[in-house]
């Protein structure tokens, strides 16, 4: 990113300072590439919930404690007594030898928890694996990836070495496999976080050096016992990588904006309301379970086609707007040439809707 | 979603109201249907927290786990749940009737409840209890393992389009009413019936709006409000699990942790009833009857099953038992679709609009037309021209079938399309009786409105699977039948 852009979206920003992505966020990038106003928010680093709280369109997300609770205490159950659990599990999806066990705890270095220091001596102990073999797990280790010209430091909950000189991302999740089977959202939402943890890592390491298997490890049917499983983060990895590609061209979204906008959070709810207006934004029903904006862009979108899901736009001849659409249904409204096969649809949609509600 | 549901959707943004895509009410309804309003502990697999559930709206009965990781507490809630489902099993197996050879109770269990992530939690409830064993280690009381396959069973029987056993009262609202907000935010009951049957003055974009807030609304469970986990909840269940057993504070606690969740539940509760009222206005279309006789022949032969001491249901379906439900699931939903349609214009019109049916007026009869027959005798197979302005899209020598003359099919002979109108030519036969010329009636009149659509029930052709025990080699051979084995007891319920 050059530094006029880097300048621009300092000015967007304002006077905050840049809110700090972790593997979730940098996840939630992969929904909706097509927005806009998501793409400038996050590459400037704006504190989106404070500014959907600041123009009255608070997001409605929140994790209760109980689900935090069971997540940390599953995890800690796991790793207790020096990962044994995890050791049995292991062995048999990655065929770890018995040998093989050692473990380098980063979650902080001799009492320090500074993120430089601790991502250091993670790069040392990764790096250090490949050539003395030592251990095999790192609890906790600080990877560091560049969004948008930013560093974002991630913290997966494990890596496994495996002897072949390859290195596994383990995700530990608390959400149970009933049968073998799991909640498809949840599954789809830790593959993409673990894709984040794969590609810091394969930048720290060589594309090579990292399988793009990485285990989920959840508990099994209704016990705590865990059950580990393979998954294939190829696809998510690609959706990433050209994610983050996208981002580091922001260039062009960010030339587009209006000079001197900004959204700095000490302006007035009515400019912070117009200067978001000024950012095209592409909302989608799905944006409310994902993005902080979602509310706002609702609001926006209201009489868009595609406020009420894509397939309906699709349904609707994929005419923008309501009223278009129905304009076009009853002939109110004279369709241009490359609507006139959804005018048609529309107006046959529209003559059977009122002869069969008539009946 | 459909170009109907959609263009309704259109209508609804900007009328503010729900729009009908449906002019027949196409589930059954019960007199007494038992409303089930679940919560769940965030987090956990499957941790009831409360549940309101109950036939009648003025007498709900609370159920709550003061601690729902408590696994003692769970099976407790579990056995008092059980109580109330098996009693109501009980209440529809009183009246019986003999149809075809089979004992069939005249009336069926039928469990609502608010949303599609509640029949998950039957689901799951059922799977979590129905191996529990009632003696060796860890025994739980005798209805447990019960209600868990008869809550199994409903949701297994949920699956099968047409079937009111087991029902979600946003799909079951979502199938005949289309809102002005998305499928996603129609899985909000309160803001789902806001657009439907919004309060007096008030619009139903407001009524949704008003929805979305935990605090005027709280979610529809299973999942709870997260600020209500962290700000109430937690606390009450903190203090409760603090508290000496049989202590006054315990009491209190106790007290404050039911009127907390009370307060929960008792909104999606009145929200249920209100959605049943909502229905019961919809005249019932025909079939609903002949599909809910359905729901109770399944229901008696599961009955005499669980009475003759079979087996719970397997973890999974079997390769050859999944092919057969498979085959069945698809065979009821093209069915339902099409007799819903045969009921229903506005369902009707869902197939007019693909062209898979038409609407139109007849414009030519040649009523006493006879063609020589298969067997040298002349037939009679009278021609009709139907002029219609649909889309018709069918090829030629399609069967089609009229919904008021079932019994009578159309063979298309020729679709000729002019600038203004389609003029469809159809040959018919059956429904005339044996006579030279048909009687009156039998045939459709000049000038008569009529619909021709070319998916009726008989249309859809039976795919056939050799029984079970004929399953050839080429297919693993036939199938050796589920035993519960140790494992599926033995599992850890904590």
């Amino acid at each position: 990113m050059d530094n006029i852009t880097q300048e621009r979206l300092n000015q967007l920003r304002g006077a905050a300072g840049a809110k700090r992505h972790n593997a979730r966020t940098v996840a939630a990038l992969t929904g909706n590439p097509g927005c806009v106003r998501r793409a400038v928010l996050d590459a400037a680093g704006v504190d989106k919930d404070k500014l959907a709280r600041r123009v009255g369109f608070p997001a409605k997300f929140g994790q209760s404690q109980f689900a935090i609770t069971r997540g940390n205490s599953f995890e800690a159950q796991v790793k207790a007594n020096a990962f044994a659990e995890l050791i049995t599990l292991l062995r048999d999806t990655l065929g770890l030898q018995i040998g093989e066990v050692g473990q380098t705890d980063l979650e902080q270095v001799g009492g320090n928890t500074s993120q430089e220091i601790r991502h250091t001596r993670s790069r040392q102990k990764l790096t250090g694996a490949m050539t003395n073999g030592e251990s095999t797990f790192f609890d906790h280790p600080l990877l560091t990836l560049d969004v948008g010209g930013n560093t974002v430091y991630l913290e997966p909950d494990l890596v496994a070495f495996h002897h072949e000189g390859v290195f596994h991302v383990v995700e530990i999740k608390s959400f149970a496999v009933i049968d073998d089977q799991a909640d498809g959202a949840k599954v789809a939402a830790a593959a993409i976080q673990s894709a984040v943890y794969v590609l810091a890592l394969r930048r720290l390491l060589g594309d090579d050096k990292v399988s793009h298997e990485v285990v989920l490890v959840c508990p099994k049917d209704f016990s705590n016992k865990p059950v580990a499983t393979k998954i294939d983060v190829r696809k998510q990895l690609i959706v990433l990588e050209h994610q983050l590609t996208r981002l580091a061209r922001i260039e062009t979204l960010v030339d587009a904006l209006p000079p001197g906008l900004s959204l700095d959070l000490d302006n007035s709810a009515d400019d912070l309301f117009k200067a978001l207006s000024e950012i095209e934004a592409r909302y989608a029903p799905d944006c409310i379970a994902k993005c902080e904006m979602a509310f706002f862009c609702r609001n926006e979108a209201r009489g868009c086609t595609a406020a009420l899901g894509i397939s309906v736009r699709e349904e609707l001849g994929g005419v923008e707007t309501v009223a278009e659409a129905l304009g076009l249904a009853d002939g109110t409204l004279v369709a241009s040439d490359d609507q006139a096969e959804a005018a048609s649809m529309l107006r046959a949609t529209a003559d059977i809707y009122a002869s069969a509600a008539a009946a | 979603m459909t170009a109907i549901s959609s263009y309704a959707r259109a209508r609804a943004v900007v009328a503010g109201r729900a729009f009908s895509i449906a002019t027949r009410r196409h589930v059954h309804l019960s007199d007494t249907p038992l409303v089930f309003v679940p919560l769940a502990m965030a987090g956990e697999a499957s941790a009831p927290l409360a549940a309101m559930i109950g036939t009648q709206p003025d007498k709900p009965t609370l159920l709550l786990v003061p601690q729902p990781r408590n696994r003692d507490l769970r099976f407790g809630f579990a056995a008092s749940l059980a109580d109330i489902v098996l009693d109501y099993v009980h209440s529809c197996s009183q009246r019986v009737e003999i149809s075809a050879n089979e004992q069939v109770f005249l009336d069926a269990p039928q469990l609502l409840v608010p949303n599609a992530a509640g029949v998950g939690f039957v689901k799951l409830l059922g799977r979590s209890t129905r191996y529990r064993r009632t003696t060796g280690p860890y025994p739980v009381p005798p209805q447990v393992p019960l209600l868990g396959r008869w809550l199994t069973h409903l949701s297994e029987r949920s699956e099968f389009a047409g079937s009111s056993a087991l029902l979600a009262m946003t799909s079951a609202l979502g199938m005949h009413w289309a809102t002005g907000q998305s499928a996603l935010e129609d899985a909000n009951l309160a803001a789902l019936l806001g657009w439907i049957d919004p309060p007096d003055g008030v619009t139903g974009p407001d009524a949704a709006l008003a929805a979305e807030d935990p605090l005027i609304w709280p979610p529809a469970g299973p999942s709870t409000d997260p600020a209500f986990d962290n700000e109430i909840l937690a606390p009450a269940i903190r203090a409760w699990t603090d508290a000496a057993t049989d202590s006054p504070k315990r009491h209190r606690a106790l007290n404050t942790l039911e009127r907390a969740l009370r307060g929960q539940l008792e909104p999606t509760w009145q929200l249920m009833w209100r959605a049943i009222d909502v229905l019961r206005r919809l005249p019932a279309a025909d079939s609903v009857d002949t599909r809910w006789t359905t729901d109770r022949r399944d229901f008696s032969r599961y009955h005499q099953y669980v009475t003759d001491g079979g087996l719970p249901q397997a973890r999974r379906d079997g390769a050859v038992a999944a092919a057969r439900k498979l085959r069945n699931l698809e065979r009821e939903q093209d069915l339902y679709d099409a007799t819903r349609a045969l009921e229903d214009p506005l369902v009707m019109a869902n197939y007019r609009i693909t062209g898979a049916a038409f609407q139109g007026t007849v414009v030519q009869v040649d009523r006493d037309r006879r063609v020589p027959g298969g067997k040298g005798r002349a037939v009679t197979r009278p021609l009709i021209v139907v002029s219609t302005t649909d889309p018709a899209h069918l090829a030629i020598s399609t069967k089609v079938q009229a919904p008021t003359r079932s019994g009578q099919t159309g063979t298309i002979v020729q679709i000729d399309r002019q600038p203004d109108t389609t003029l469809v030519t159809l040959e018919l036969s059956g429904g005339m009786t044996a006579a030279k010329v048909p009687p009156p009636g039998t045939v459709p009149e000049m000038d008569e409105h009529i619909t021709y659509t070319s998916a009726y029930p008989e249309s859809f052709r039976k795919v056939e699977l050799p029984p079970p025990d004929q399953t050839p080699w080429t297919h693993g051979g036939p199938p050796k039948p589920y035993t519960p084995t140790n494992d599926d007891a033995q599992e850890v319920w904590e």
